[in-house]
């Protein structure tokens, strides 16, 4: 079942499109991975989900209903990429403040929160300031505030920004744990190995347009070049022939692309004739970072305000 | 509305448990207390006195200029020169020339410090009267006729009380009543308007810089959490002042229990003093002081209260939400805040001026625009009020100054929450006035 269906959404800023009709859809229990260069129109599209801001077009459908702004965030836990919480306030009582405003009750936010922070190692902050935390804390503090409430959909802009492994090792497997209890999770970053690791589906966004969409393994399909490892106890001689072209070589692999018309099965053929012993042959498949990078290249580094004609 | 409520208790509470709050609360008073105590003081020490040398060559002056019992003395002596006065230990030497009627000769008063304008105008007033008695005698009027007669003033022969007429029923009207407690409420609610305003301005740009301001609208709306802001301080402000004024009276007991008995006992003998030559002078004056207190008794007091209430909050709701949507624009620099501050400051001041002089005339003309429209109403209408309603202040006037100051804050509140609604999440920009006015007009 779909948590979230956002469709067609567009918002154009006086100078910018921001979002540029992007659509996509989470289904429950899912992790997705939310990429895109600095200012490709992420942060909009967050907060239209947030339902900080209104969209100028599409719609937004949550758990099957029509997004409504002014009663549905309860729903949503958002950890913005700029966190922040009140410095003065103590921190126990920030969080019950907090899980208030997303309609739980006064005894329901308590008993949440001393849950959680009990799970995280936090009893003895309860009655601490902000101002008393280190960075890293405050950001675990900021994690379990946003899951607190129970939220359908969860959406963490860097969540791991500050953080050391093990703390960020305690995240990763809380979220692995919500998205099984049947949370749906929004990971924005542009850290890509994180992605790889943790995303079963991704979208990547680009100008305010989607540009990909699919699950991890899918878009490597779909972005691979036919390249080949071959591991041999010693490199053949012979390193030409007709269904391949040889891309690198190493102590004792080579590595070759296909040409097409061709299977890996003539490749082999051809090496296996050679006499020599193949100890491995491997599909590359490109890395996130790597396609990032081919889709996004020659995109200007920082985005050019274009006028908007709509 | 419950998320108003739950921002307004958290602003409330976390605002009354601060540090800042109770030394606020507390110093305040006590501060006031010693002001009043201090000035008690020095008003019975006044110990301060003024020899004044007089070289009069003239010597029409002779003997004729009358010491001031708490302050001026004069001593004639032809020796005392500009040159050796302080020497002599004088303050001030008067030197007055001979009257020549075919040039207007200066008598000149010199002292190495310049002497305060009251003494100055009270050395002119003592000449004057000397001058005048020496003509009366000239013309040979007998000497203490003349001095009775300069002495006389009206209240010895008669007594002097302004009445207002309303609906056929002639009252006694008590300016001064009126005026202690208009001045006083204007200056209460100007006072708060400014300090409570800034709390909220500071508060939002607290929310902004802390950039809590984004997980916040995650959850509510930007409008809902500038309400329960400014509602929260409003009635940190309100409890704020209902400590004061318990305080002021526990103190105020406390300080006729422990001040110094002698001070004690110059404020008695100064009250009777008073007493006593206002009985001299004529016997209906000594009835004025039971007049006095019986107007303060007869105020009514209920509709002031109100009314008073009434401005107090309506005033710091007008522009609290305007100070809300300053503080969200800015960014952590505390120069862009005064400045983009100042054009909702200036009214402020500019009523508390207005004030101080449309005081005295309460029915006057600027007195009654400056107490309808809504962005000076709520100081001016309040120095107006206690010289009677619907006397000064009829009932249409007081109707359509709530009213338009109701109509007021829902507008700025309008213009606020679109402004804040933008301002909230913007990052590093400098703002500028035009920008927020296109905020105004661009659809949500």
């Amino acid at each position: 079942m779909n948590i979230l269906e956002v469709k067609n959404l567009k918002k154009y800023f006086a100078t910018q499109k921001a979002v540029d009709n992007i659509s996509f859809e989470l289904k429950e229990g899912s992790i997705f991975g939310l990429l895109g260069p600095n200012g490709a129109g992420k942060t909009t599209l967050i907060r239209m989900i947030t339902g900080i801001f209104y969209p100028d077009e599409g719609e937004i459908f949550l758990d099957g209903k029509k997004f409504n702004p002014n009663t549905d965030t309860t729903q949503i836990g958002y950890m913005p990429e700029e966190r922040g919480l009140y410095k003065k306030m103590k921190i126990g009582e920030q969080a019950v403040f907090l899980s208030r405003l997303k309609n739980l009750s006064k005894e329901e936010a308590l008993k949440n929160a001393k849950e959680w922070f009990i799970k995280f190692e936090m009893e003895s902050w309860w009655n601490k300031k902000i101002e008393d935390l280190s960075k890293g804390m405050a950001q675990k503090l900021q994690f379990v505030i946003t899951v607190l409430h129970q939220p359908k959909l969860i959406i963490l802009d860097e969540p791991f920004s500050g953080l050391d492994p093990v703390n960020a090792n305690l995240i990763k497997d809380e979220i692995y744990k919500l998205a099984q209890k049947g949370a749906a999770v929004i990971f924005s970053t542009h850290r890509m190995e994180q992605v790889e690791e943790i995303c079963d589906h991704i979208i990547l966004v680009n100008k305010g347009q989607k540009i990909i969409d699919g699950s991890v393994t899918g878009v490597k399909q779909q972005f691979k070049e036919n390249l080949f490892e071959i591991r041999f106890n010693k490199i053949p001689e012979s390193q030409a022939g007709p269904a391949f072209d040889l891309i690198g070589k190493k102590d004792s692999s080579l590595i070759v692309k296909i040409k097409d018309g061709f299977s890996p099965n003539d490749v082999l053929q051809f090496f296996i004739q050679q006499k020599t012993e193949i100890h491995s042959f491997t599909e590359l498949l490109p890395s996130l970072n790597d396609i990032f990078i081919k889709l996004v290249e020659g995109t200007p580094l920082a985005r050019q305000f274009q006028p908007v004609t709509a | 509305m419950s998320k108003i409520l739950i921002i307004f208790q958290k602003e409330y509470l976390t605002r009354i448990r601060n540090k800042t709050f109770l030394i606020s609360t507390f110093l305040l008073p006590l501060i006031i207390a010693l002001f009043i105590a201090g000035i008690i003081y020095f008003a019975t020490h006044n110990s301060e006195k003024t020899k004044v040398a007089v070289n009069d060559i003239s010597g029409d002056f002779l003997n004729n200029l009358q010491d001031d019992s708490s302050g001026v003395t004069f001593d004639f002596n032809q020796n005392i020169n500009a040159d050796n006065f302080s020497k002599e230990g004088y303050k001030a030497v008067l030197i007055i020339p001979k009257y020549d009627s075919a040039r207007k000769d200066t008598i000149r008063l010199i002292s190495e410090k310049e002497l305060d304008l009251g003494t100055q105008e009270y050395i002119k007033t003592q000449l004057g009267m000397a001058l005048q008695k020496k003509l009366f005698r000239q013309k040979n009027f007998d000497k203490n006729a003349v001095d009775s007669i300069l002495q006389t003033s009206i209240t010895d022969k008669y007594d002097f009380d302004a009445y207002k007429q309303k609906e056929g029923k002639i009252q006694q009207s008590n300016f001064w009543v009126a005026y202690g407690i208009g001045f006083t409420s204007g200056m209460i609610i100007y006072i708060t308007m400014m300090i409570y305003g800034m709390m909220v301005m500071r508060g939002v740009m607290e929310e902004k810089t802390n950039r809590i301001a984004e997980v916040m609208v995650s959850s509510v709306k930007p409008f809902q959490m500038m309400m329960g802001k400014i509602t929260g301080i409003a009635a940190v402000g309100l409890t704020q002042f209902l400590m004061w004024i318990v305080l002021l009276i526990i103190l105020s007991s406390a300080a006729t229990a422990f001040l110094p008995h002698d001070t004690l006992q110059h404020i008695q003998s100064a009250s009777q003093n008073m007493q006593s030559s206002a009985a001299a002078q004529s016997a209906g004056t000594a009835s004025k002081v039971s007049t006095f207190l019986h107007a303060f008794a007869g105020t009514k007091w209920i509709l002031i209260v109100f009314c008073f209430l009434f401005y107090f909050i309506g005033g710091y709701l007008f522009y609290a939400s305007l100070f809300a949507a300053v503080g969200s624009v800015v960014n952590e620099d505390a120069q862009e805040a005064q400045s983009l501050s100042l054009p909702i400051t200036m009214p402020i001041i500019l009523s508390f001026v207005i004030m101080t002089t449309s005081i005295y005339a309460p029915s006057g003309s600027l007195s009654v625009w400056a107490s309808i429209i809504p962005f000076s109403s709520p100081i001016i209408m309040m120095s107006r009020i206690p010289f009677g309603v619907p006397g000064t202040v009829p009932w249409w006037q007081l109707g359509l100054s709530m009213a338009l100051l109701i109509a007021g804050f829902l507008f700025t509140a309008w213009i606020a929450a679109k402004i804040y609604r933008t301002g909230i999440l913007l990052y590093g920009k400098k703002v500028t006035l035009k920008e927020m006015g296109k905020w105004l007009f661009r659809k949500s």
